[in-house]
C-alpha cells in the first residue's frame, strides 16, 4: 500500500488516488462536470457544494448518479 | 377561442393538461419529443440512474427541450428504491439536478407487483416533507395509508390503477371509487396499470384529476399518435365527468317516448 494513496469504492470497483483528493476531485479526474451529475458518499446524499471540501478516506464509497428518462 | 375554465391545480402551477407522461422506454429520442408535442402534456416525469457512463444517447436531453418548448415542468422520480433511505437520498440528488422541490416519490415494497412499501413511502414523505419538498407520493388505493400520507403534507396522492406496466387499466374499481368518495377534496391522480385509453378515460369518468402514464404510449407501435388517443381521451373522460354520468339501472329503459305497442297488434277487432 502506498502511502501516498489510498484506495475508494467507485461504484462497486476499487480506485486507487492521490491520498488528499476530494470529491470534486475525482469528477476532475473523472472528467464529468459537476453539475452534471448526483453525488453520493458511504450511502448519503453529497451536496454539490460540500464536494470540495469532502476529503476522501481509504475505504470510502463514492456513487454518482445522472439524469435519465423515467416514469 | 373561449378560455380554458378547468383548470388543473399542482403546487405551484396551475395546468390545463391533465395527462402527466413518462419519459421511458420510447424508441428514440426524436419519437419521444413528438410524443411529448402530441400528449400536450404540462408535466413529464424523469429519473436518475446510479451509473459510471456519461450520456443516454441524447434521450435526456430531447426530453427536456421537448418539455421546454410546451412548457412542461419536470417531475423527477424515485423509482428503484426499495426504503425510505435511499427515496430520502435519492429525492435529494433529484432536486438538486433537476432544480425542482418536486418528487414522485416510489418506494417497492414488492418486487413482482412492483406494488409501494406503505410504511416505508410514509416515513420518507414526512421526512420529504419537513425538507421542503412538494411529495406526489405513488401509493396503493388504500384509505388509510392516503390519510396518513396527506397527514403527513403530502399535497396530492397518486394511487395506482394496476402494477407498473402492466397495462392491465384499474384493477379495484371500487376501491378507488371510494377513495375519490372519501377525499373529495383531494387531488387525485392515477399513476400506473393505464394500457389503453379507455382505461384513462374510464378513471377520468370516476372523477380523478389526472392520469400519470408512460408504458401505454412509449410501447405502442405509433408512440406519436397514441399519445395523441390518451389525450383525447383524458379530455373526454374529463368532459363527461363534469357532464355528470347518467345513474345505471338494474333493468333497461326504454329511452324513446312511445305509448305501449307501436300498432296495438293483437288488439284490433
Amino acid at each position: 500500500m502506498n502511502a501516498t494513496h489510498i484506495t475508494i469504492r467507485l461504484d462497486e470497483q476499487d480506485l486507487s488516488l492521490p491520498a488528499g483528493h476530494t470529491v470534486a476531485d475525482l469528477l476532475v479526474q473523472l472528467q464529468r462536470p459537476p453539475e452534471s451529475v448526483g453525488t453520493a458518499l458511504n450511502g448519503q446524499f453529497l451536496r454539490r457544494e460540500a464536494r470540495a471540501s469532502t476529503t476522501l478516506q481509504a475505504g470510502d464509497q463514492v456513487l454518482l448518479f445522472q439524469p435519465i428518462v423515467g416514469g | 377561442m373561449t378560455a380554458n375554465t378547468d383548470l388543473f391545480q399542482l403546487p405551484d402551477a396551475t395546468l390545463n393538461s391533465r395527462f402527466l407522461l413518462g419519459s421511458a422506454g420510447y424508441p428514440d429520442p426524436h419519437t419521444l419529443a413528438r410524443a411529448i408535442a402530441a400528449s400536450g402534456t404540462q408535466v413529464l416525469t424523469v429519473g436518475l440512474k446510479r451509473t459510471l457512463q456519461a450520456g443516454d444517447n441524447g434521450f435526456v436531453a430531447g426530453a427536456l427541450q421537448a418539455a421546454q418548448a410546451q412548457g412542461a415542468r419536470l417531475l423527477p422520480n424515485t423509482a428503484g428504491c426499495r426504503s425510505a433511505r435511499e427515496a430520502i437520498n435519492l429525492a435529494q440528488m433529484a432536486r438538486e439536478l433537476y432544480g425542482t422541490r418536486w418528487i414522485k416519490l416510489e418506494v417497492i415494497g414488492d418486487e413482482h407487483t412492483l406494488q409501494p412499501d406503505p410504511f416505508e413511502l410514509l416515513s420518507a414523505a414526512q421526512t420529504l416533507v419537513r425538507e421542503g419538498f412538494e411529495v406526489f407520493p405513488y401509493c396503493t388505493e388504500d384509505l388509510v395509508l392516503c390519510r396518513r400520507l396527506l397527514d403527513a403534507g403530502c399535497p396530492l396522492l397518486m394511487p395506482w390503477g394496476a402494477p407498473i406496466g402492466s397495462g392491465q387499466g384499474l384493477n379495484n374499481i371500487a376501491g378507488l371509487r371510494s377513495l375519490r368518495q372519501r377525499l373529495p377534496d383531494t387531488t387525485l391522480i392515477i399513476d400506473a396499470g393505464i394500457g389503453a385509453p379507455s382505461h384513462a378515460a374510464q378513471a377520468m369518468e370516476l372523477g380523478f384529476d389526472a392520469v400519470l402514464l408512460n408504458s401505454a404510449v412509449s410501447q405502442a407501435r405509433d408512440p406519436v399518435a397514441m399519445a395523441g388517443a390518451f389525450k383525447s381521451a383524458i379530455e373526454a373522460g374529463r368532459a363527461a365527468y363534469r357532464a355528470g354520468l347518467m345513474a345505471t339501472q338494474d333493468f333497461a329503459v326504454p329511452s324513446t317516448p312511445v305509448s305501449g305497442h307501436a300498432f296495438l297488434l293483437g288488439s284490433a277487432p
